[in-house]
């Protein structure tokens, strides 16, 4: 424990053996210290490698102050030595739950560069990808806040559905996690054979399995003492700090860059937008479950009208961007992700900057923190949605 | 929620389902007992087809973290009634796992089909070492190769492979015209030596490997070998 | 009423087995439970659990106690060696001690106390002590919190418990568990042979989500809660000390199961009015009948930790302070009333 200091009139109470209890009673009452606590870097509730440093008043926050960088790998410098099909495996990796919405982005920013028209067969299957993965990475944090609220079983029952879609999405692209599969202009290769079928069915099991967790977790009484109410987010600060994605729509902003900057062939499909107005941990969680349903209206668009056709472009052996500048929105299922590449007309860019969800969404969490217990710290941070990977590239 | 619902009806609701889920049987899979059945693109090992390759090395050069190390010497081989050409041996391909992130772009970019993805995951060791597969055990995984799956509806096939086809069986069809000239003609048609090794071929098929591999490894020696006589007859000279 | 088996001659040889015969049921209790948890809490969340060790996973925890024998014990530099070490010990006990007093068939118990219940209650209360000091001599602010709220949980459960195995007192006439079982056993509601636990429903809910909160059990975790203070006071046990909690846990679980089933659901006879053979054969029926109320009753706590979120630590006080005391006094009026007036 902390020293204590002697404070003038005060009556130190003995301690434990070699130190002094750190209880003082003074004017007749209580004097409490505030206790600095480090919360990670290596804690189950901040999912990766984040560390928030919090000083507690008994149990409440008082001052909470997250520190990021633990995970940083570089990834802008690391790009600007990869040719744009190696930025593609690596992009993959930083977010390693939205993975080919971030090689969607990369791919997008370098065909707006070159002007080139991606083949339409491509572009919807870039949508009915972008979207299984939203869905994939919704329930690995519908799992995960059950987890930190100390419901042991959805995380169980999230990656039971994860491993289905995961194994489908396998035989398409090869890989379960890092998908690698957008090139610039189109695919890596089309869908093989039985995957459209798969992915139909998984989207009717999905609907009825995500009414399971509904069922699980929204109206169960503990969850909501757990969670309304619980770092209640403004619409205004949300805006200040650039929060985008299910913790924004939670707070009643429907701002979604697939619709207002549509990209790939989303401005063909019926995009909804799932919005909640409260803004606390119950509203961030419940429109996570309801994205999950608006996706999988968007996959059985896509399975209705997926038209047929190459998915590729004949390219160059090595792309090269010409020179100039330009920056890509994509919807990533944590929010905005935008990417800022400039090229100098070479094979690499000059500068390839990234505006990563997570990295806005974790600024706001001290507003959230202070004043609230240590239990809702871990309702906040497992509602506000980041990846560590993500936060620090 | 319309009606506002009894209490302690959210939790009840919870107990049912998790009881529901008890009832139905669990959807583990008993891994290392039941293998998974992964889909053929699956990223699992890299092969390397050795007679294929070419030296050209566009796969260490593609590779993002360099994890592919390639040796190779030139050699002369004469040509008869010609002057000699040099050309360039594989005297080391091997891949550090360890290092590999298993992106794929090697064998993308593999220009003489000398790289390919085996769904093949179990080969973890305990010395990080052992993670670096040389050429020999590279050529092994090739025998685990599926070949690539059928493409969805309305899928437009590339045209390179597009191209292949064509070319295989016009091949085919002038091969068929050929040996049906000969069966007319009455003479003996040239038998086309079996471009295999016999003797491993029945040895490993005796032993109880599946015949493809065993084809596959035998057809391997027996390049090899035809190599090694090239070489040993371009040393003689 | 029945004697115990144990009430033996020499005083030694009868000491010597009733401490070996409270181990020994300590340790089947907690691993027979221990197994339930994994296999019951596995199949609720659709896997299979251990399903290597001999047959089906049920050599998993014996397997376990081995591994945890085998590893190394740190004590961390800071802590306070002695307390520390001696946390474990303090948290494993009170389980034997009170396994005495539980009778788990006709004459199967260790002893009869004339105040038994209150004995049992008041040894398994003892277990926070080890909870508080484990918390306190780690020299880790986590264990610290988790020390400080399991005290406080200790505080504000032990009244509910208390209040509604009273209402049981009350209406049986007697302290003592056997005393209670038989009791019951002549227990008549309306001419027709009753448990207590049915007009007794609102003292049985009491008693369990008590039981619960006083084990730390979900969704009342949050002395351990690990996803927010890393396991809590357990944070820097390895190996043996730190199975030893664990082996508490289910000791505890068992030990709370057996003393509801001795007030609420009619101990050892299969329904009230039902009688058992005599002699061995009703001992052996009797301890299958005790164990499988145990077993349910424990199974029931494993499907709420599979089912629900953790409460927080203050809604839990107020759970406690306005809804369950005020309830239990509440039933101990209603029950005196009752006694009183039929």
């Amino acid at each position: 424990m902390s020293e204590t200091l002697p404070h003038e009139g005060g009556v130190i109470l003995p301690g434990g053996p070699g130190e002094a209890m750190s209880v003082e009673i003074r004017d007749g009452g209580l004097v409490t210290q505030e206790m600095n606590l480090n919360i990670g870097p290596q804690h189950p509730a901040t999912h990766g490698v984040l560390r928030v440093v919090i000083d507690l008043d008994g149990e409440v926050i008082v001052r909470a102050r997250p520190v990021i960088g633990y995970m940083h790998r570089g990834f802008e410098k690391l790009a600007e030595a990869r040719d744009y099909r190696q930025i593609i495996a690596l992009v993959n990796r930083h977010d390693w739950l939205s993975a080919f919405c971030n090689e969607l982005g990369v791919a997008l920013a370098v065909e707006r560069l070159m002007e080139l028209e991606v083949p339409e067969r491509a572009q919807w299957i870039r949508v009915l990808m972008s979207e299984w993965n939203r869905i994939l990475n919704h329930l690995m944090f519908i799992g995960s806040f059950g987890l930190e609220l100390g419901a042991i079983t959805p995380v169980f029952f999230s990656f039971r559905e994860r491993e289905d879609i995961q194994s489908f999405l396998e035989s398409a692209t090869g890989g379960r996690l890092h998908f690698t599969y957008t090139r610039v202009g189109g695919l890596k290769e089309d869908l093989p054979a039985g995957f459209l079928d798969a992915s139909r069915q998984m989207a009717a099991t999905m609907r009825s399995r995500n009414d399971e967790y509904r069922q699980l977790l929204l109206g169960n009484e503990i969850f909501q003492a757990r969670t309304k109410g619980v770092g209640a987010l403004a619409p205004d600060v949300a805006v200040d700090y650039g929060v985008t994605g299910p913790t924004l729509h939670a707070t009643g902003v429907a701002e979604d860059v697939r619709l207002s900057e549509p990209y790939c062939v989303y401005d063909e499909l019926d995009v909804k937008v799932p919005v909640r107005t409260n803004g606390d941990s119950y509203d961030r969680f419940v429109v996570l479950l309801d994205r999950i349903d608006a996706s999988l209206d968007l996959i059985e668009q896509v399975h209705e009208g997926l038209p047929a056709g190459p998915v590729n472009r004949k390219m160059p052996k090595t792309v090269k961007a010409p020179e100039g500048a330009t920056y890509v929105r994509t919807e990533n299922p944590l929010g905005q992700g935008g990417y800022y590449l400039v090229s100098d007309g070479g094979k690499t860019p000059w500068r390839m900057r990234m505006r990563t969800p997570s990295f806005s969404n974790i600024q706001m969490v001290p507003e959230l923190l202070e004043g609230s217990l240590l239990s809702d710290m871990i309702a906040i941070l497992g509602s506000v949605y980041f990846v560590v990977g993500d936060v620090d590239r | 929620m319309a009606a506002p619902s009894l209490p302690g009806s959210g939790l009840l609701k919870g107990l049912g389902l998790t009881f529901k889920t008890m009832l139905s049987p669990a959807t583990t899979a008993q891994y290392p007992h039941v293998k998974p059945e992964l889909p053929p693109r699956t990223r699992g090992v890299i092969a390397l087809m050795e007679e294929n390759c070419t030296v050209c090395m566009l796969c260490a050069k593609e590779c993002p973290d360099w994890c592919i190390y390639i040796d190779s010497s030139k050699e002369t081989v004469p040509v008869e009634g010609g002057r000699t050409r040099t050309r360039n041996v594989l005297d080391r391909f091997a891949i550090d796992f360890a290092l590999c992130m298993y992106c794929g772009i090697c064998v993308e970019v593999c220009p003489f089909d000398a790289l390919f993805w085996s769904p093949e995951f179990e080969y973890a060791e305990y010395d990080i070492r052992e993670l670096t597969h040389e050429k020999e055990r590279l050529r092994e995984w090739m025998d685990t190769v599926p070949p690539p799956p059928p493409l969805e509806e309305g899928a437009v096939p590339p045209a390179e492979i597009e191209a292949g086809i064509a070319a295989a069986r016009k091949e085919a069809e002038e091969a068929a015209a050929k040996a049906k000239a000969a069966a007319e003609g009455g003479g003996e048609p040239e038998a086309e030596a079996p471009q295999i090794d016999e003797e491993l071929f029945a040895r490993l098929v005796a032993e109880g490997t599946p015949e493809r591999a065993a084809r596959a490894k035998a057809k391997a020696a027996f390049v090899k070998a035809q190599k090694r006589r090239e070489r040993e007859q371009g040393g003689d000279q | 009423m029945a004697t115990s088996v144990f009430a033996l001659e020499p005083l030694w040889l009868a000491l010597l087995l009733q401490a070996l015969a409270a181990l020994l049921l300590f340790l089947i209790g907690a691993v027979v439970v221990g197994y339930l948890e994994h296999k019951v809490l596995a199949h609720m969340q659709d896997r299979l659990g251990p399903m290597e060790a001999i047959w089906h996973g049920i050599g998993q925890l014996p397997a376990d106690g081995l591994k945890f024998l085998q590893k190394e014990d740190i004590i961390p530099t800071a802590a306070d060696r002695w307390v520390f070490a001696l946390a474990p010990a303090v948290a494993v006990v009170p389980g034997v001690v009170v396994i005495a007093v539980l009778p788990f068939g006709p004459g199967l118990w260790l002893t009869d106390l004339d105040a038994g219940i209150f004995f049992a209650l008041a040894a398994s209360g003892v277990t926070v002590l080890g909870t508080l000091m484990a918390g306190w001599s780690s020299a880790n602010k986590f264990s610290l919190m988790g020390g400080l709220r399991g005290a406080a949980q200790l505080i504000s459960y032990e009244l509910p418990l208390v209040l509604a195995a009273a209402a049981i007192v009350i209406q049986a006439g007697t302290l003592s568990l056997p005393g209670i079982v038989e009791a019951q056993h002549g227990f008549t509601l309306f001419g027709v042979p009753m448990i207590y636990g049915i007009p007794h429903i609102i003292g049985l809910g009491l008693f369990f989500v008590a039981a619960l909160a006083e084990l730390s059990r979900p969704p009342f975790d949050m002395p351990i809660a690990d996803s927010e203070l890393i396991a809590g006071h357990m944070t820097e046990y390895t190996g043996m000390r730190y199975a030893f909690f664990m082996l508490s846990e289910y000791a505890g679980m068992v030990i709370l199961s057996a003393l509801a089933t001795v007030l609420f659901l009619g101990g050892w006879y299969p329904w009230p009015g039902v009688g058992l053979p005599e002699g061995a054969a009703g001992m052996v029926l009797g301890f299958v009948i005790t164990f499988a109320k145990i077993l349910v009753l424990s199974a029931i706590m494993v499907w709420l930790r599979a089912t629900f979120p953790r409460m927080r630590e203050d809604q839990l006080q107020r759970l406690s302070w306005s809804v369950l005391i005020p309830l239990g006094l509440l039933n101990i009026v209603l029950v005196a009333t009752a006694k009183v007036w039929f």
